[in-house]
């Protein structure tokens, strides 16, 4: 597959799935995502983020400084049948990438979702606000550092042994 | 008067019996589907299952017109005032049944986003256990509590006791009888 | 607080305050930004690079000829926990904005403590009315990381449980579109037909709902003695009673006129906000993951994918409907070509060793204990799997850092997707036709909110 001429990215293809990989940095990435629209790639199929707190030193092609927030796009063109995977470097405190929301309409929700549970800042989304968890919640409930929020399981009037 | 001059048969019966059983063979549940269990209880009030048999198919949309809320799937932090809105809606004599592990528990879910357990948020009468329980322990459960208010006591206000609200959360209610269906016929 | 049980003003405050979501409710028109109107109002902006025109919506509209009104999220017709704001004119509404997040379970979080071994227990309850799919998908892309392959039997169990399913998940979806509409009796029919593949189910995987039945590496169980028999019956008995329905609601004057015309959508439209399943179909993209990207054994068997034409209410009920005639065929030729073999994949790795050897040897015991407690590590990488649901491209991204746990976890849920479209699926239309729409889109919410 052809990437578009003028598209500014570290390209890798995945072995994995025959998926391209792209590794924008964060300015590039709104125009490559451009560049993949007008080459027809049609929706936005999927969008999320990523906390690798755990492992900032993990293996990305030359090039990419890895940080600790991802915002991974998943691309598909109807038309070719194919996929393509933009995985832009957020920043490591305040991650903030431009939102898509004016390429597809159909990333709004998605990058609500990103924000709410991991809170990366989309710059220019119309909307930004929680949707999943209630308004007054406090943190990002998908960061690394963010406990689970298990509670001990305890048995009230647990039969004796038997 | 003579009891021979009575044109037609009666029985006797103590009110309270009366009202028991008037209760027990007519109790409306409120839909209060939220996940998985939700279409168990769905399928249960349909075909193969017909909750009619026990007069309860009719699922009312309305908590007011409800005395039965059926818990049916994990209750989320964003629902829970949700849930006790509802709850506080519903006439007295009102019932609880949790159903499923994650109402009752938390089950699966053991995390920041899901209420572990929904008698934090309302006292609840029976508990059925199961992910999702299928419909005969939905109908194991609900004749449990049949059996309980057929039993039970007429006067007692649920809503009198002491409702939690989330703002002051931290004595949670405990109900006086929680009731866990074991398997096996009911008594 | 006042004394609970007496209904004051405060009181009502009070509970109104508790129960409210502030900015991610719907706003008065003068407190909302014009492109968030924009998209309230249903126009999906910029589709032809035109900058979205705030001058398309009546900005001034005075507040005081119209009304905002709250639905859900507990009410019979939002399909689950679904709370919609609409703004009203009358009976039309004007504006709409789905407000969701009251089943948030989160399974993503959940998924990153769970081993790979455990991981479809937590998956299979997104979806709740097609838990294969969404096992299907997440063990598809744990084995693409492992690198390993699926026997030939157990990718036609597979196919043909999903097919199965398929099938379950479209007669929930026509009992719920008939109750909204207020046919009763559908309601219960397909209920009823549901229950023989419930059945079925039982018996080959020992539940009906969240099944747990497809794993990395194969399924959990083999078919049990005498399916063909059960499946055949399923099959004539469903393929039949498709023409009841038929007779039932296609053909039905009230029934048309809920659904002919009602609530289009184009395929710009629809590809724009990325919505996938009978709601892109019906815009007559023929886009159907099982033809156009093949997985499992698809592209062996015969099947039509069905389109329609005008993107609306009606195509996309005759889409569901006619989807389960062509999963009625798709099961017929697995019934016909089902290879023998292993159901599950012998590579040691993921799979525990026979019952009958762990009684006899130790190692055999270690490595069953090893494969539950500390479950099976997979290679670092990361991972796109989707296949098509119900309701659409199911997708499942999964990084892994080569532990046994997966990194994260992400699911790309296509209600959560279509959920979109129902602004400008609302838009102009009246408030009864509003339950229509939220029928046809069939959101899950389990899965919207996972
Ligand atoms: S108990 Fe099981 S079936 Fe019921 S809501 Fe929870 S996960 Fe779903």
């Amino acid at each position: 597959m052809e990437l578009p001429a003028d598209a500014p990215a570290v390209i890798t293809a995945d072995a994995l799935r025959a998926d391209l990989g792209c590794f924008p940095t964060r300015e590039q990435y709104h125009d490559l995502v451009a560049a993949f629209k007008a080459d027809g790639f049609e929706v936005c199929a999927d969008l999320c983020a990523v906390d690798y707190l755990e492992h900032a030193d993990r293996a990305l092609p030359e090039g990419v400084t890895p940080t600790r927030f991802e915002v991974v796009v998943n691309l598909l063109s109807m038309s070719r049948r194919e996929r393509v995977r933009i995985r832009v470097q957020a920043g490591d405190v305040e991650p903030e990438v431009d939102s898509l929301f004016d390429l597809y309409p159909g990333s709004e929700a998605m990058e609500r979702e990103a924000f709410d549970l991991l809170g990366v800042i989309f710059r220019s989304h119309p909307d930004l606000t929680r949707i999943l968890m209630p308004e007054d919640w406090e943190g990002h409930p998908l960061r690394k550092d963010y406990g689970t929020g298990r509670v001990p399981v305890q048995f009230k009037e647990a039969p004796g042994p038997r | 008067m003579a009891l021979e001059d009575l044109q037609h048969n009666f029985l006797t019966g103590r009110l309270e019996d009366l009202v028991r059983w008037a209760r027990r063979a007519s109790v409306w549940p409120a839909t209060f589907g939220l996940a998985c269990c939700a279409i168990e209880m769905m399928a249960s009030g349909a075909a193969d299952f017909d909750l009619a048999r026990f007069g309860m198919e009719v699922f009312r949309n309305s908590p007011r017109q409800a005395d039965l809320m059926i818990v049916a799937g994990r209750v989320s932090q964003k629902m829970a005032p949700v849930l006790r809105q509802v709850y506080d809606q519903m006439m007295e004599p009102k019932w609880v049944l949790s159903m499923g592990v994650c109402a009752s528990t938390g089950g699966l879910f053991n995390n920041y986003a899901i209420v572990q357990g929904v008698d934090q948020i309302v006292p609840v009468d029976v508990y059925a256990p199961g992910c999702p329980p299928s419909p005969e322990t939905l109908m194991h459960a609900i004749l449990t509590l049949h059996e309980q208010i057929r039993t039970g006591e007429i006067m007692k206000r649920r809503a009198t006791g002491n409702p939690v609200h989330l703002d002051h959360a931290e004595s949670p209610w405990t109900p006086e009888v929680p009731v866990a269906v074991r398997l096996g016929t009911p008594k | 607080m006042s004394e609970p049980t007496v209904r004051t003003a405060e009181r009502l405050e009070a509970l109104t305050a508790e129960t409210s979501e502030g900015p991610q409710e719907l706003q008065r028109r003068e407190a909302t930004p014009a492109s968030e109107l924009g998209r309230e109002v249903g126009s999906v902006v910029r589709i032809d690079d035109t900058p979205f025109n705030p001058d398309d919506v009546d900005y001034e509209r005075a507040d005081d000829e119209t009304m905002i009104i709250n639905m859900g999220p507990s009410h019979p017709s939002t399909h689950g926990v679904l709370r919609i704001m609409l703004e009203l004119d009358g009976e039309i509404v004007l504006r709409a904005k789905p407000v969701i997040g009251y089943l948030h379970t989160g399974m993503e979080k959940t998924g990153e403590m769970l081993s790979y071994v455990q991981g479809a227990t937590n998956v299979t309850r997104m979806d709740y009315l097609s838990p294969i799919i969404n096992e299907l998908s997440y063990s598809m892309a744990v084995e693409a990381l492992l690198g390993i392959e699926v026997p030939e039997r157990a990718v036609w169990i597979r196919m043909m449980m999903s097919e199965l399913n398929r099938i379950s998940s479209h007669l929930v979806w026509m009992a719920t579109n008939g109750m909204d509409l207020g046919s009763t009796s559908m309601m219960i029919y397909g209920f009823r037909e549901r229950e023989l593949i419930l059945a079925f189910f039982e018996k080959t995987a020992g539940l009906r709902l969240n099944l747990n039945y497809v794993r990395p590496g194969g399924v959990a169980a083999d078919l049990p003695d005498g399916w063909e028999d059960d499946v055949e019956v399923i099959c004539d008995t469903i393929y039949e009673r498709t023409f009841e329905y038929d007779e039932l609601l296609t053909g039905q004057p009230i029934f048309r006129q809920r659904m002919v015309g009602v609530a289009p959508i184009s395929a710009e439209e629809a590809l724009a906000l990325g919505v996938t399943g009978p709601l892109l179909r019906s815009t007559g993209v023929p886009w159907d993951l099982r033809r156009t990207m093949p997985y499992l054994a698809y592209d062996q068997v015969d099947f039509d994918v069905i389109v329609g034409t005008y993107g609306d209410n009606f195509d996309r009920y005759a889409i569901r409907l006619n989807e389960i005639r062509e999963s009625v065929r798709i099961i017929r030729q697995c019934l016909e070509r089902m290879p023998a073999g292993d159901y599950r994949s012998q590579d040691p790795k993921v799979t525990p060793p026979p019952r009958a050897r762990i009684g006899e040897s130790m190692e055999a015991l270690i490595h069953h204990f090893k494969l539950f407690t500390e479950g099976f590590h997979v290679p670092a990488g990361e991972v796109y799997s989707a296949v098509e649901s119900p309701r659409g491209e199911h997708g499942c991204y999964i990084v892994s850092d080569g532990g046994p746990k997966p990194y994260r976890l992400h699911v790309r849920a296509p209600s959560f997707v279509n959920l979109q479209a129902i602004p400008l699926l609302m838009r102009g239309a009246s408030m009864a036709d509003a339950i229509t729409v939220i029928s046809t889109v069939d959101p899950i919410m389990g899965e919207v909110d996972r």
